[in-house]
């Protein structure tokens, strides 16, 4: 079969059984669109900005766990995806990224939308191409999606200089069906020696805790996960990206752990003796001070990547593997073990965490005559029965997203926890609701986050992703508020939003529904009739206490040990500002 | 402590600036960086100078072999090597100093190249070290320009870094 270029990028999608692209069309990629219009088995999701289309196509991958596809153009095409790809690569997310390139000869010539992508992209994806020869295209596709999708995952970009696609110049066609790349051979499997090592030390403890993170979605382990906990009857707390990697409703779940994590995850983590690190990176904003994290514990850490171990937490035991084939050679060697982990031991570390557990450090002012953002999430929790896939910008309401709709499944929380990118909710839920259309998709968002990617509104129009906005609007950039009141004297430097849309008039501009919530006995009802409304997009915007802050909370600097609990009672925040 | 990184990556346009983006990014320090061909077309030879504690520097070579066109590396300083550096010195003679320069570039073996009338141009190689005390020898006012490759190493016995 010959093919021009451009037919061999759209032929080599299919071939990759490619659902879903997100793009938007300009000058470098007008021959991709061409052939891209001559078809009808890759359906393309037109974005009203690149950085959606990133996002979109993120909260696709996340949500299904295969590759996300983005088509952007040159230049500022280019340049607006940054974000998105930088977000993915946070958090390790399949991505595939083919930008337009000006032509080869003109490449270095400051011609009209040039950019250096493979320059600008290269410290935020796993690697990058750039296409010089179009006999070589396929295979670079092949290769990009090879190395996205194994290993650690994450975004690779593929860029395309416009002469490579030219429909005059046809070559031979053959989609790979496998390559390998010399240089790069990701572990599957752990060291024999290592995980013996691990199963002991794991038998001996005395006040263990499993610690697990985003890795364990990623290496669909969370049933290995499930059983390996219950098998030893430790308790588990899940980093933000690792939620729903055990199931929230099981006895054996202490919360999430970090600066905003449950009081019982981090007090257990601060005086455990034995830490087993399951597809989590000890990242700042779960191990606070580094200096006193868990100063008794001896670490086992299970992960694909060798360079995030001991990269900022000296560990005992390093596996280095996937998760999912580490747990079951664990599981195996538990099983034939003879040592079975003391009951006795794990008894009184029980009490002891049930006597953190009833600090009730969750608890807020329930009587409240304003309505308080942790009562909506609670709400959205009874109402989509716990079932729904939840997209969240980032901030406090991302925070409390996290806090209070307690995640029994993996790919149902779709947030940005590395780079904490603001816009990323509503794109993401577009993703989400195009790959399960069938599915409840509720994006929580805040008047600060929904503002930066709001023109996505008209995309879920367009392709028909009806998808449940939750705004917690308090007029507030809420995360820096709660910073400033906190660590400068309340000084709110530009944290304060005097000019918000009217959001409901917004959303109906746009051709959805939208609808205000301003009173607590408001919130269920307007949830009800947003969730009846199957086939249309809802706009909540929800008047919430503007002063509420997220709480527990370990302060910057701060060990897990030393957590600011929420005031007795919670009344100290429920004013209202002037 | 110092170490010298030997690296055989992909003779791919871009390699180059990923490792030395990878330094950047990072906050790691390069104190020298040197990159030629290999006899296998298909590979450049980069040896890598830079200086950390023995945390830094296991993060620095994870973080290379993390990178795809990363074939292989060794870290030099882990076992018996030998470390060249090649270094051209050019500089100022008078009548009665041209006798003194060459004694002393023949104590350290190095040899003179270019001869005007009023400047030498001394070559020499050696482990970096040695360079260092050449220049220390000479009187600083007389030197116009020194150039230095930066170091490079192999390893003793039979192991080698190769496919």
């Amino acid at each position: 079969m010959e093919l021009n270029g451009a037919q061999i990028v759209i032929q080599s999608l299919k071939d990759e059984g490619v659902e879903y692209i997100f793009g938007y069309p300009g000058g470098a990629v007008l021959h991709l669109y061409d052939a891209l219009f001559q078809q009808d088995d890759v359906k393309h999701i037109l974005v009203r900005h690149e950085q959606g289309a990133t996002h979109a196509a993120d909260g696709y991958a996340r949500a299904t766990g295969k590759p996300g596809v983005v088509l952007v153009t040159s230049g500022p095409g280019a340049t607006n995806a940054v974000t998105g790809i930088a977000t993915a690569y946070m958090d390790s997310i399949p991505m595939v990224v083919i930008s337009g390139q000006v032509p080869l000869p003109v490449i270095g010539s400051d011609a009209f939308q040039e950019v250096d992508m493979v320059g600008i992209t290269r410290p935020c994806v796993k690697h990058n191409f750039l296409v010089k020869d179009v006999t070589k295209l396929a295979e670079t596709i092949k290769k990009a999606f090879y190395v996205a999708t194994t290993g650690r995952p994450g975004p690779v970009v593929v860029d395309v200089p416009k002469d490579i696609t030219d429909p005059r110049i046809k070559v031979p066609y053959k989609y790979p069906k496998k390559v390998s790349i010399r240089s790069y051979n990701p572990a599957v499997s752990g060291h024999k020696g290592q995980i013996k090592k691990a199963v002991d030390l794991l038998l001996t403890a005395q006040k263990p805790i499993i610690y697990s993170g985003g890795g364990v979605i990623l290496g669909e382990a969370d049933k290995e996960l499930t059983e390996f906990a219950h098998t030893l009857g430790f308790p588990v707390t899940n980093t933000l990206m690792g939620l729903g990697a055990y199931p929230a409703t099981d006895k054996q779940f202490v919360g999430m752990l970090g600066m905003h994590g449950t009081y019982e995850a981090n007090m257990a983590m601060h005086d455990s003796d034995v830490i087993i690190a399951i597809g989590a990176r000890f990242d700042d904003r779960v191990t606070g001070k580094l200096d006193q994290f868990c100063p008794h514990a001896q670490i086992i850490h299970i992960d694909v990547d060798p360079a995030s171990i001991s990269k900022t937490v000296k560990v005992a035991i390093p596996i280095v593997g996937e998760v999912k084939p580490v747990l079951e050679q664990m599981m195996e060697m538990i099983k034939e073990s003879k040592k079975k982990p003391s009951k006795k031991a794990l008894e009184s570390w029980w009490n002891q965490i049930d006597q953190w557990r009833a600090v009730k450090c969750m608890e807020y002012d329930r009587n409240s005559r304003l309505i308080k953002p942790q009562y909506v999430i609670e709400q959205l929790y009874e109402v989509t029965k716990g079932e729904a896939y939840i997209a969240s910008d980032v901030g406090q309401h991302q925070m409390w997203a996290a806090q209070y709709y307690p995640f029994d499944k993996p790919r149902h929380w779709i947030n940005s926890g590395g780079l904490g990118t603001m816009g990323f909710g509503l794109p993401a839920a577009i993703g989400v609701k195009l790959a399960f259309p069938d599915a409840e998709v509720a994006c929580v968002t805040g008047d600060g986050s929904i503002q930066m990617c709001i023109q996505e509104l008209s995309t879920a129009l367009q392709y028909n992703a009806p998808v449940k906005i939750i705004n917690l609007n308090n007029s507030y950039l809420g995360m820096v508020r709660q910073w400033q009141e906190f660590s400068y004297e309340s000084r709110y430097s530009h944290s304060y939003m005097d000019t918000i849309p009217d959001f409901v008039k917004l959303a109906e501009a746009y051709g959805h529904v939208g609808m205000r919530v301003d009173k607590p006995e408001e919130v269920r009802p307007a949830l009800e009739e947003a969730f009846a409304l199957k086939d249309r997009t809802v706009f909540l915007d929800i008047l919430t206490d503007r002063t509420e802050n997220v709480y527990p909370m370990i302060e910057a600097g701060k060990a897990h040990n030393d957590m600011t609990l929420r005031v007795a009672n919670g009344t100290s925040t429920d004013r209202e500002l002037a | 402590m110092r170490h010298i990184i030997s690296i055989l990556i992909e003779n791919e346009s871009g390699a180059l600036s990923r490792v030395a983006g990878l330094f950047s990014a990072r906050g790691y320090n390069i104190e020298s960086l040197t990159v030629a061909p290999t006899e296998d077309s298909s590979l450049s030879r980069m040896t890598l100078v830079t200086r950390g504690s023995d945390d830094i520097i296991e993060q620095i070579t994870k973080q290379l072999n993390k990178l795809i066109d990363v074939v292989k590396l060794i870290d030099l300083a882990e076992s018996d090597h030998i470390e060249r550096e090649l270094m051209m010195v050019k500089i100022k003679t008078s009548e009665h100093t041209r006798e003194e320069i060459r004694g002393i570039a023949a104590i350290f073996r190095g040899k003179i190249i270019d001869v005007t009338p009023t400047t030498y141009v001394v070559e020499m190689t050696g482990p970096s070290s040695k360079l260092d005390a050449f220049i220390a020898a000479i009187d600083g006012d007389t030197i116009i320009e020194v150039v230095r490759s930066g170091p490079t190493g192999i390893s003793r016995g039979e192991k080698g870094l190769h496919l």
